[in-house]
């Protein structure tokens, strides 16, 4: 059992503004007139298309296959027509693109034959596929494939459960769990069993005291080792590594998983959706979201995946002095660059902002080296020397002092008294050195492309050279024979004229391909651009010249990189 | 485009150095009533001072004046120099130092939270190696009404002899260089009070009562103050375990001079002084012994600014060795 909470240094307490929408109970989204479902679910997978349009699709069918270890099935919320299939811009801070389908519902929420699927009988490894078929992933915000977490099947020693939701304003967990504790401990115990996990603990912030009882009472009926524990309040308590922190005194490092530790952690959300995966066979088409902020009815809606945000906010009566509208919370979320994108999987939250709500920054000051930074950063970091490497491009510096161990949660820019806006210093770093590394391997490539025709085009001469000196070879042994046949069609005809002048050849033959071996390592000590210069200048000689017709495509192809 | 974490706390520089002001009346309180209200006119001198000189080196280098002089640091600054002088030094050097301080030590090397050197103690330094006898001329407590300060403050003409006064560091210094003296000897002088020198215990009460109040509001965090109060007890107090006739108590040590105020507001200073835990008491010990060692055997009464500086540059030194380890990488080595 759990003896005691552990402590993770640094983190806020920014206010909750969780009463806004705690008291609504989750109602369903009314259908929005279209869907647009991306076949991208995450960064990480894309799945292949299976609908055209003006083909009829139901509720729960599959619209989206899927592709690599990473994919998940995509499928179609409702019932309806596909009427396109094509790029539409996503939730995103940039409004990046990516391939949707979309549908016109029918309004019959007409559903698949769905049934449920006994995990017990079928087995390990048809459950983890069973999930990737009903297109399961991590709800708390990263959307990683829940298959592929699970898919490590031993050395796993507890299971935790995120209901911390420690971001102010999204309370969406907060109502899944007192609506639906059952449902979600339902799927904590099949989670449990298939990554053979021996306990179970659930971690839900102190400030949510219906959650906290609701699945203490759904607990009560689970067999085996059950907790439900509240969590200090503290923004970042909901992040996966320090809430393992917190449940089980285990820091799990930059660049290493939960599961290498023993522990691996799933969203309340994500539970509740492999319970419906299970019991039902229900693919993963809706999740609950909080809209909530400037608005006059903020609530907590079970939206269809798909669902365009722009039909969505009037649920709450935005008022009108807003001005934009973030995905997700104030500390993590950003803002929404157009409102036509659909709720995704990773969707939690809409806020409307207003300047009343959410005050533009003030203007940024000079760094006091107040360390306020240093004492806020859950990653225990020191914020202010990275801000200041940042900003000098001392990137080398930066990651020195674990730039990478940033989680960008803002508790650094939250408390800083002279409003430096740090993560966005952070982010900028981080870039830089991603651009750079992938310059680097661009350039590896190209080195790596051109020593290897280098070593092609030396290979091939050292054939020629081969084939010649082979060739003077048998001349030589024909002429110690005694052997003048004028038929033969191989040997060149002066050299059968006369025996000395074939010896000749044969010499000349010998140099050329002696000095043909030398001549490349004339060039090594040239730079790469010079010798690929030499190189091509060759290529067109021998084209011209005495066409050895082997080495000349060979270095064309060559020369178009892909 | 602005960016997450959409929400701040509602914390400023003006508020950091407000609060810094605000624990500082304590101090100042004390000083009135002890020495005389003359700390008041050389507060508003150092602060004109400070203030015009920053105005004039902004607007040289092209940089928004207002913003800058509302942030509060250059009135922490000239207050912590008034409170660090004589009371009775003349006004223009008062002035200087407050020019010192915040055009050469800190606009020069870029503005607020760039300069590496404690402004405050650079300036005290400076003054006290080019000025050596103005600034060591301190009053005893009680020794001049609010008139013959004023005079001395504003007047052009200096009777030194009128004014023959010393503190009790300085006389406990220059008393034990005497043949035969003892602690207990030179206490005999009349300038000691109870603990420090006299009426200087209250100084040091009003600061401590200003530090608690800047530890409260998380302006400064205990390790410094800690870390320096405990240093200089422990070393002066070793010393003086072993030869109680030639080093004086821990106690007189604590009380005496500017250790309160170089506890809580000196040594603080986060702009040059070292940022991590460890760092920061190494950083405040360094200043503790280097302060009773100038105490003790050096050719000034008063350590603590040049033990200060001193330790300013060793800072990206004990910061880079000092990096706490980051979450998941305990034990780990630091960069
Ligand atoms: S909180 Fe801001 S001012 Fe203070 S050290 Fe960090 S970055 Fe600098
Ligand atoms: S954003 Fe990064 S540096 Fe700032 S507090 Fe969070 S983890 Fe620390």
């Amino acid at each position: 059992m759990i003896g005691r909470l552990f402590n993770f240094r640094g983190g806020i307490k920014p206010d909750a503004h969780k009463q806004e929408s705690a008291a609504s109970p989750i109602r369903p989204a009314p259908l929005p007139s279209r869907l647009v479902v991306p076949l991208r679910q995450s960064t990480r997978a894309t799945s292949r298309c299976l609908v055209q349009p003006g083909q009829r699709v139901l509720k729960g069918e599959r619209i989206g296959e899927p592709e690599g270890t990473l994919g998940t099935a995509v499928h179609a919320p409702t019932s309806g027509t596909v009427v396109e299939v094509g790029l539409h811009p996503m939730a995103h801070p940039s409004g990046l693109d990516t391939r949707c389908v979309v549908i016109e519902p029918d309004g019959e929420e007409r559903w698949i034959e769905h049934a449920p699927f006994d995990h017990r009988a079928a087995g390990r490894e048809r459950s983890l596929a069973h999930l990737r078929e009903c297109g399961v992933v991590g709800l708390g915000g990263a959307t990683f494939p829940s298959h592929v977490k699970l898919g490590r099947g031993s050395g796993i020693d507890t299971l935790i459960l995120n209901g911390a939701e420690c971001e102010p304003w999204i309370t969406c967990d907060d109502r899944l769990m007192r609506e639906r504790a059952p449902a979600i401990l339902a799927g904590a115990a099949i989670l449990r069993e298939l990554i053979g996990a021996r306990r179970l603990i659930i971690g839900i912030e102190d400030n949510k005291p219906e959650a906290l009882a609701a699945m203490r009472s759904a607990a009560a009926g689970i067999e085996g080792e059950v907790a439900v524990v509240a969590v200090p309040a503290l923004y970042p308590a909901g992040g996966e590594k320090q809430l393992i922190r917190v449940l089980t005194g285990i820091e799990i490092p930059y660049g290493k998983l939960g599961g290498d530790f023993g522990v691996q952690c799933f969203n309340v959300g994500t539970a509740h959706a492999v319970h419906r995966a299970f019991a039902c066979g229900e693919p993963l088409v809706s999740r609950v979201v909080t809209l909530t902020g400037n608005v006059a009815a903020a609530g907590n809606y079970e939206v269809l995946i798909g669902t365009p945000i722009d039909e969505l906010l009037p649920l709450a009566r935005p008022r009108s002095d807003t001005d934009r509208y973030l995905m997700g919370g104030p500390m993590m979320g950003f803002a929404l660059p157009r409102l036509d994108v659909p709720v995704a999987k990773a969707t939690n939250c809409v806020i409307s902002a207003s300047p009343a709500l959410f005050p533009p920054p003030q203007p940024e000051q000079a760094c006091i080296r107040c360390g306020e930074c240093a004492r806020a950063c859950p990653a225990e970091l020191q914020p202010f020397e990275l801000y200041w490497f940042s900003r000098a491009k001392n990137f080398g510096k930066a990651q020195e002092y674990h730039l990478f161990d940033c989680i960008e949660c803002g508790c650094c820019a939250y408390v800083c008294p002279a409003h430096i806006p740090l993560v966005d210093y952070y982010r900028f770093a981080k870039s830089e050195i991603w651009a750079r590394e992938r310059d680097k391997s661009a350039a590896d490539a190209a080195r790596e492309r051109f020593e290897f025709r280098n070593f092609r085009q030396d290979r091939e001469k050292e054939e020629k050279a081969a084939k010649l000196a082979a060739k003077a070879a048998e001349t030589r042994a024909k002429l110690a024979s005694g052997d003048d046949s004028k038929a033969e069609p191989t040997a060149p005809a002066p050299a059968a004229e006369d025996p000395k002048k074939a010896l000749i050849a044969a010499a000349l033959a010998r140099a050329q391909a002696q000095k043909q071996e030398v001549q490349p390592r004339n060039t090594d000590n040239l730079s790469q651009d010079t010798q690929a210069e030499i190189a091509d200048i060759e290529a067109r000689r021998r084209q011209q010249g005495t066409a050895h017709a082997a080495a000349s495509p060979a270095v064309a192809a060559d020369d178009n990189p892909q | 485009m602005i960016h997450s974490p959409y929400i701040r706390k509602p914390a400023s520089i003006q508020r950091v150095m407000l609060t810094v002001l605000i624990a500082l009346l304590p101090g100042i309180a004390a000083y009135v009533w002890q020495i005389g209200a003359g700390i008041l006119v050389n507060i508003v001198i150092a602060s004109v001072a400070a203030l015009a000189g920053e105005a004039a080196v902004l607007a040289l280098r092209r940089k928004p004046v207002a913003m800058a002089l509302g942030d509060g640091s250059a009135l922490v600054t000239a207050w912590l120099v008034a409170l660090c002088f004589p009371p009775i030094v003349p006004w223009w050097l008062t002035a200087l130092a407050a020019l010192v301080a915040v055009v050469a030590v800190k606009q020069l090397y870029g503005g607020l939270g760039q300069n590496p050197f404690n402004p405050a103690m650079a300036a005290y330094c400076t003054m006290i190696v080019a000025y050596p006898a103005l600034m060591s001329q301190w009053p005893a407590a009680g020794q001049l009404d609010f008139a013959t300060q004023l005079q001395l403050i504003l007047g052009s003409t200096r009777d030194l002899d009128a004014i023959t006064g010393a503190t009790a560091l300085d006389t406990m210094r220059t008393g034990l260089r005497v043949p035969d003296a003892t602690v207990d000897s030179v206490r005999q002088l009349g300038a000691f009070g109870l603990a420090g020198g006299k009426g200087w215990e209250w100084l040091a009460a009003g600061y401590l009562a200003g530090g608690l109040i800047l530890l409260a509001t998380r302006v400064i965090t205990w390790h410094m103050p800690a870390a320096f109060l405990t240093a200089l007890a422990i070393i002066s107090g070793a010393f003086w375990l072993v030869h109680p006739g030639q080093f004086a108590s821990p106690l007189f040590h604590l009380a005496s001079g500017g250790a309160m105020l170089a506890a809580f507001f000196i040594v603080t200073d986060p702009v040059s002084g070292a940022t991590t835990p460890r760092g920061k008491l190494i950083f405040a010990a360094g200043v503790a012994c280097i302060a009773w060692l100038i105490r003790s055997f050096g050719a000034y009464p008063e350590g603590i600014a040049f033990g200060v500086l001193l330790m300013n540059l060793c800072v990206p030194l004990i910061d880079m060795k000092t990096q706490p380890p980051v979450f998941g990488h305990r034990g780990g080595r630091a960069p």
